[in-house]
């Protein structure tokens, strides 16, 4: 629980603050800074904390998990009633942002965090009584995330499956970590109170209701997160995805599962360099996928050395540039077909005198793309049932799509070549 | 106020003389708009933090208004100030009471926030009525319950909403922490199977207050436990990390109480994925998490067993989640996973963070001592290390590698020359002092030792102790700590070793060679009654500092009330130009003080208060000192600091006592 929140600036200095407890004085948050900067001191090392953006004090042995996603979910309720987060937004809408303090929170303790239902009854505009503002029942009620008498001419449901590919790979090439994220996102636009339930091929839910998954594969996910209107006893009972859900765009679950599939982008990195005058790069990117898909937008990321000048490149397909403000050099290619495998070679300039005190920082390769109508996973929808009781027909429609997560590949040692050799 | 920009949020407008009488004059106009940009402008002057309650009454008359938003922010003017101005807010009541009867249940709940009532048909209202009992209670306990608010709250917790079930949960939760008698909130199994449905249903916060209190719920035996558990499992599936992290709580306190064997498996089995999750979110939120997950380990070893590389460093983690992640791979370490450990420890050797190298480097030591298999693989990645030759990596290796040898004695002395080449890059004293040890541990083994040892002898004065202490040696090194080291404490250790060496050999190869105590790694884990104390704190501060809350609670450095202190000094320190202010304030912050008297000055000077017999001769002024005394002892003490109660100085005494009444006030 919080005593009180701020809005800062970069300097500390307060913008806005919002005291719910009065238990502790509020220029306390002038130490703020000033101990941060003397435990980084002490420590060596950043402290946790944070954003800087908001803070919160307390004066109990408070739930600081509770605290820190309170916080998120105000930068994320204020970004999204302000577009954008900053000193200016802050001043400049300081009447709402009291209202949406006050109402997100009361006495330190975390109240009504739904945007959409925020935004039902604390709306820019200011408004006389006549036009009879009022806290939606959803603010109270066990549907808490929608409100009712919505009305649709057409009624439709998109699906959206995002797949996004977390991959740690050493510098000897062994995998060590293929994790794939995934996030079911919604847009819904349905009239009154709709009953929905989703299928998967979820392989707990296959053996559950002793069907065998033979109709195609079934995948078997680590963890579960659900959007808080699905009913989280039902799917521990009996796996089914079954929920009321909010009107608009909402992002409905998340998954975890490792894969032991080949990464879907493999780059090799072969590096050779001449201390005092230059340092060489073979990079081979191979789509270890299936040939009828094709990765959009691929950018292959290469870090290298800080002072590293003169560059050329050569590449078998799309083109290379060199990003010195992030010490990188960047290989796109706008389509890459599976199966395919391209070359790619860097040379670079090295001053003659190397600075002894610069340590050598080793960032590892980088890897973006997007693979449309495609799932590491294997996971599919199979229905998406709408019940509402006016007995309206629904149509859902989805996409999939995979794209790359934190997709990092360790750059091997250097072959040091300390001898000058002509170039 | 220069910082703030001019332009465009015309509330914040630079300050002119006189603004607080523009400002009324315009509360007071004749037409709305401009009443209402005042009050904005009010209100923006007291978020800056300027004294606006000048103006009390004229925003007081804004208050009876059409207009929503003019009305929510009066009432937040009102609350700013009601706590300095009470006799103020007494003007506003008439118009909070015909508020509570307005047929808009925001404004009706807007005036509960103020006044605090708590019966309406509407569940907002009564959410919002319940979080106001907790705050009435704070302000006058006896009025609360009294007037039957906290018996009311009680029946709340059976309402129909499970919004205002989690409100009064939160607010009864809160009552009961500072009542003095504890029993305002007790958990029977009616309200029990009323919390276990509302958990269900409410909101994410209000799941976490359920979960909370179910946490400090003590169920009646392993039966109960299991029914509950079965229905907090669910939660692992939520999306919000703190409803997860308040079910794994539950479920870790709950499993002390449960006796069956094989829920106790599944738990552990389910506990698991979520725990893995927990590490997807914000870099902060994952900190905390780390902490968390380096208690239950300590618990329950077993949980995350086949999870290491989950916690693998990517090169973009902050510093202090690559440090915690460290931390739980070596708890995590095992015969079977400790070559893919140990090749990533090495990987981490060679990146340029400092700190996290030598504690990658530690970690390596530290495998090496908790699994005997492997320290042999420990030493050489060490020795790969070492040989790369980089100064701090070399120094810490040789820290490690003097554990090392102390674990596993007569071991691995092959590598001594090794170590020994890097004898002039040392210039760290704890690296210093464990290459003399392992010298000296092994020096009849080592051709050349006395050769080694006199190396650093050459160095010796300048060192700071650590060194010092290790060597145990020569005669020389003896004469020079004894008569030309400054550090007293060398000093005498350099005269006791003398003493032994010269009186009875033997003894001190007894002394000096005795066995030492068993090396472990034990040091990184909490003791079984501090450790179950935190794994009942999960997710709380205490849980991230690994401290008992009573430890950091108003005191310390970050402590709020070390905060406020500071904040009051600062405050004296800018009044004490004007001198008369700054004696009015010390005096109120010292009468402050007296229920936290840390901060009160300890006066030496004060005179003993008079013994009974004596206070009839005593004077009466003397009296009156004592009794000044008890409420002010610096200030008496500053104007006559050694005035004996005595009559012959009476005159003098009367002044004090006239200064320090003034003083008083």
């Amino acid at each position: 629980m919080a005593s009180a929140i701020f809005a800062l600036d970069l300097k500390g200095k307060v913008l806005i603050s919002r005291n719910y407890r009065g238990d502790i004085p509020m220029s306390a948050v002038e130490k703020f800074m000033p101990l941060v900067l003397e435990a980084e001191e002490e420590q060596q090392a950043p402290t946790p904390c944070f954003t800087h953006e908001v803070l919160a004090l307390t004066k109990k042995n408070s739930n600081a998990t509770t605290i820190l996603l309170f916080l998120h979910k105000l930068t994320e309720v204020f970004t999204e009633y302000f577009k954008e987060l900053e000193e200016e937004s802050i001043r400049d809408n300081f009447v709402i942002i009291y209202e949406l303090l006050d109402e997100m929170m009361d006495f330190g303790y975390p109240q009504t965090t739904e945007t959409k239902i925020l935004q039902e009854y604390i709306t820019q505009e200011s408004h006389k009584l006549e036009i009879q503002v009022r806290p939606p029942m959803a603010v109270t009620n066990a549907v808490s995330w929608r409100s009712e008498g919505i009305k649709y001419k057409k009624n439709e449901v998109f699906l959206d499956v995002i797949e996004s590919v977390n991959l740690l790979v050493n510098a000897n090439g062994n995998v060590l970590r293929s994790e794939i994220l995934g996030v079911i996102k919604m847009k819904c636009y349905l009239s009154g109170m709709p009953e929905l339930r989703l299928g998967l091929n979820d392989k707990v839910m296959f053996e559950s209701t002793g069907r065998s998954a033979s109709r195609g594969k079934a995948i078997e996910m680590e963890d579960v997160k659900f959007h808080q209107c699905v009913r989280l006893s039902r799917f521990e009972n009996d796996r089914t995805i079954s929920f009321i859900p909010p009107d608009g765009e909402f992002e409905l679950m998340s998954y975890r599962l490792n894969t032991q599939v080949k990464p879907l982008i493999w780059v090799e990195a072969l590096v050779e360099s001449y201390t005092g005058s230059r340092i060489e790069y073979m990079i081979k990117a191979k789509a270890q996928f299936k040939r009828r898909s094709t990765a959009n937008n691929v950018e292959i990321h290469v870090p290298v050395p800080d002072d590293a000048d003169s560059p050329k490149f050569r590449s078998s397909i799309g083109s290379v540039h060199y990003a010195p403000e992030k010490s990188c050099l960047v290989w796109k290619i706008k389509q890459f077909q599976g199966g395919k495998e391209f070359l790619m070679r860097a040379h670079f300039g090295l001053p003659s005198v190397k600075n002894v005190d610069d340590p050598d920082k080793k960032p590892p390769i980088g890897v973006k793309f997007e693979i449309p109508y495609f799932t590491t996973s294997g996971i599919q929808v199979r229905y998406l049932k709408i019940v509402e009781k006016s007995g309206y027909q629904a149509l859902p429609w989805v996409r999939y799509i995979t794209q790359n997560g934190d997709y990092q590949l360790r750059l091997p040692e250097s072959i040091k070549n300390n001898k000058m050799t002509p170039i | 106020m220069s910082d703030f920009r001019v332009t465009k949020p015309k509330f914040f407008a630079t300050t002119k003389k006189g603004e607080n009488y523009e400002l009324r004059a315009d509360l007071n106009s004749e037409y709305r708009d401009r009443r209402k940009d005042a009050i904005k402008k009010v209100i923006a002057n007291m978020t800056v933090g300027k004294d606006v309650s000048g103006l009390f009454p004229d925003v007081l008359k804004n208050m009876q208004t059409e207009d929503l938003e003019q009305k929510k922010l009066v009432y937040l003017y009102l609350m700013n100030y009601a706590k300095t101005q009470p006799e103020l807010v007494i003007l506003a009541v008439n118009t909070f009471v015909k508020d509570t009867d307005d047929t808009n249940p925001l404004i009706r709940a807007l005036a509960i926030r103020t006044m605090g009532c708590i019966r309406d048909d509407n569940p907002y209202v009564r959410k919002t009525a319940a979080i106001c009992v907790a705050k009435l209670y704070e302000l006058n306990p006896e009025l609360a319950i009294e007037n039957g608010f906290v018996a009311v709250l009680q029946d709340l917790v059976s309402d129909a909403n499970p919004m205002v079930v989690a409100n009064a949960v939160t607010a009864l939760a809160e009552i009961n922490e500072t009542s003095t008698t504890k029993d305002i909130f007790i958990i029977n199994p009616s309200t029990l199977s009323k919390l276990l449905v509302a958990l269900n249903e409410c909101t994410e916060w209000g799941r976490i207050a359920i979960l909370t209190a179910l946490g400090d719920y003590r169920p009646a035996d392993s039966k109960e436990a299991e029914h509950i558990v079965e229905r907090v499992i669910p939660q692992f599936q939520h999306v919000n990390g703190s409803v997860v992290l308040s079910a794994i709580k539950v479920i870790m306190i709950y499993m002390r109480i449960i006796k069956n064997d094989e829920m106790i498996r599944q738990l552990v089995r389910k506990m698991a994925p979520p725990l893995v999750t927990l590490l997807a979110s914000a870099p902060e939120v994952q900190y905390v998490a780390l902490r968390n997950i380096n208690l239950i380990l300590q618990k329950r070893s077993d949980i995350l067993q086949n999870e290491m590389r989950v916690f693998f460093c990517k090169y973009n983690d902050p510093p202090y989640v690559k440090l915690e992640k460290l931390e739980i791979m070596i708890k995590l370490a095992n015969d079977k996973n400790v070559d893919q450990l140990l090749s990533e420890l090495k990987e981490y050797a060679s990146e340029v963070d400092v700190d996290f190298v030598r504690k990658s480097v530690r970690a390596i030591g530290q495998c090496a001592i908790k699994i005997d298999e492997a320290s042999e693989r420990c030493v050489n990645v060490l020795l790969d290390l070492i040989n790369t030759k980089v100064n701090y990596v070399v120094q810490e290796a040789i820290i490690v590698i003097k554990d090392i040898f102390r674990k596993y004695p007569n071991k691995y002395e092959g590598i001594i020359p090794a170590l020994c080449q890097n004898l002039d890059a040392l210039d760290e004293p704890e690296a210093k002092a464990s290459l003399i040890w392992i010298i000296g541990e092994y020096a009849e083994r080592i051709e050349n030792a006395d050769e080694l040892i006199v190396t650093f002898l050459d160095t010796f004065r300048d060192e700071n102790s650590q060194p010092q202490v290790t060597q145990n040696v020569v005669q020389r090194v003896l004469q020079i700590a004894t008569s030309e080291c400054d550090n007293p404490d060398i000093r005498d250790r350099a005269y006791v070793y003398w003493r032994l060496l010269s009186t009875d050999p033997q003894a001190a190869k007894a002394v000096v060679l005795s066995d030492k105590p068993v090396i472990s790694i034990e040091g990184n884990t909490l003791n079984g009654p501090l450790l179950e104390e935190l794994i009942s704190n999960i997710s709380s501060l205490a849980s991230v500092y690994h401290k008992p809350p009573e430890t950091f609670l108003g005191r310390g450095r970050f402590g709020a009330d070390a905060v406020q202190r500071r904040a009051i000094e600062e405050q004296e320190e800018a009044s004490r130009e004007s001198p008369i202010q700054a004696q009015v304030k010390t005096n109120i912050e010292n009468l402050l003080d007296l229920d936290f008297n840390d901060n009160s000055t300890p006066n030496s000077n004060t005179p003993p208060p008079p013994p009974a017999t004596s206070s009839k001769s005593t004077n009466a002024t003397a009296n009156v000192d004592d009794l000044l005394d008890l409420f002010d002892n610096s200030s008496i003490s500053n104007n006559n600091p050694s005035t004996p109660p005595q009559s012959s100085s009476t005159n003098h005494q009367n002044n004090g006592i006239a200064n320090d009444l003034v003083s008083l006030f």
